[in-house]
């Protein structure tokens, strides 16, 4: 694009939107928007993965149609819009998955349907996409869904690891032999509290380090 | 905010409805085949799993291939009905039609510890929604084999513990019969006798899963005392 009025695709200002989620904007530990799919589904990270994947598809695509609709939409009705949009892309993303990895959309159940209900992106619609344009909205939901994602995968990490021993489905503590030496793997981190437990870390972890983040 | 009128609103809605209604049934039909192939998988590795037999996504076929190898159709009497492919009866649709007319599907298989098992379905209801299995009975025709249950949509970590295989496992070497009289296998709240041949413990926190899953046992299997009756002669 050479025309000077236009803000170049990647601008500072959508950069921010990209990375402002991961840290000191993010969705789960700053705002604390979809904590219950994230306790759920951090048992494993394959799981984890998907769904951090469909949020991200969902937020972004949805923040991206209803940008573009903005200007059309009855503000009576703006609402119902929006869940039509986020519902009609959650039952897509439902019947992929359904279609092509059958397996962790059983382990998933109900959470990939409860999308819908994830507050982080009805938030994302009223508070951004239906005020600014498709480009710097689709980024903002690219953004957000990275920021649910990335504290999706780093609770799933430590509780695969430390819960079932593997990463990935790869049995690394049996590999490493500490299982001769006594180890075995921790029950408790399976269970949804320890989630609760850890997602309270990450906040510690980032609020000790983001001073700003601290209220009075 | 621009204001519309009442007339644009009405025309919005039409239009958007049509337009998600005819995308979701695009979608619908293109992802079918797909996720008809993946129940059917399912559907195999869940009887595999009544013999207690586990198996991964890639054999399944063969596993299955290997140890079920005959389905039959019983009427209520315990008389083979022909001319029904054992594995494609649905047994929800089944339920719903007078117990004269309905079709039992019964499974031959043969474990590699020489037993020779029947695996008996079953389906009935949790508390949000269907709960199925199958359960597989020795040649003694009383003493369970194995089970396997899956639901639809049972509370995680509450009554969707009956797929788990601490649960299942319970079950096995329980007996449906007392003194040739139907008992069937019940759900004991806070905990069956370890002597006892036809309890098991309740899942707790389940107690509306645990009553439709012993519901559904005894309503299904013994449906098939006649034909039990029929083949211990």
């Amino acid at each position: 694009m050479s025309n000077t009025e236009k803000e170049p695709i990647f601008s500072m200002k959508n950069f921010t939107l990209l990375t402002g989620p991961l840290n000191k904007n993010n969705p789960i530990t700053v705002q604390v928007l979809g904590i219950c799919s994230a306790l759920a589904v951090t048992v494993k990270l394959k799981p984890a993965l998907v769904m951090a994947l469909s949020v991200t598809i969902v937020v972004a695509v949805s923040n991206l149609i209803i940008a573009a609709m903005r200007k059309y939409i009855p503000d009576r009705i703006r609402i119902i819009v929006q869940l039509v949009v986020i519902a009609t892309l959650v039952i897509l993303v439902d019947e992929f998955l359904k279609a092509y990895v059958f397996d962790v959309s059983k382990q998933l159940s109900v959470f990939v349907g409860l999308i819908i209900t994830n507050c982080i992106i009805m938030g994302r619609l009223e508070a951004f996409a239906m005020a600014n344009k498709p480009w710097p909205s689709f980024i903002d939901g690219l953004g957000n869904g990275f920021g649910y994602g990335i504290i999706l995968v780093i609770v799933a990490f430590i509780r695969e690891l430390l819960g079932s021993g593997t990463i990935y489905g790869y049995p690394v503590m049996e590999k490493l032999g500490v299982y001769r030496t006594g180890y075995e793997n921790n029950g408790m981190i399976i269970l949804p509290p320890m989630a609760l437990i850890l997602i309270g870390l990450i906040i510690w972890v980032q609020r000790s380090r983001n001073k700003e983040l601290i209220e009075n | 905010m621009k204001q519309f009128s009442n007339r644009y609103i009405f025309v919005f809605s039409i239009i958007m409805v049509v337009v998600v209604a005819s995308l979701l049934s695009l979608a619908a039909t293109l992802f079918q085949p797909a996720q008809r192939k993946n129940l059917e998988i399912e559907k195999k590795r869940n009887m595999l799993e009544s013999i207690n037999i586990t198996a991964i996504r890639d054999n399944i076929e063969e596993l299955y291939d290997k140890y079920i190898t005959e389905g039959f159709v019983l009427n209520y009497k315990g008389e083979l009905v022909e001319g029904i492919d054992a594995f494609t009866v649905d047994l929800r649709s089944e339920q719903k039609k007078k117990i004269e007319e309905q079709n039992l599907p019964v499974f031959r298989a043969f474990p590699d510890d020489g037993e020779k098992v029947l695996i008996l379905p079953v389906e009935g209801k949790g508390l949000w929604g269907p709960l199925y299995g199958y359960v597989s009975l020795r040649s003694d025709l009383n003493t369970i084999y194995g089970v396997n249950f899956d639901h639809k949509g049972e509370t995680p970590g509450l009554g969707a513990e009956i797929n788990t295989t601490a649960f299942e496992s319970m079950f096995i070497g329980k007996k449906l019969f007392d003194n040739g009289q139907f008992v069937s296998v019940k759900l004991v709240k806070g905990g069956a006798k370890a002597d006892d041949v036809h309890g098991v413990d309740a899942v707790s926190g389940g107690t509306i899963t645990s009553k439709g899953l012993e519901k559904m046992l005894f309503d299904c299997l013994s449906k098939y005392t006649e034909y039990f009756n029929k083949i211990m002669i």
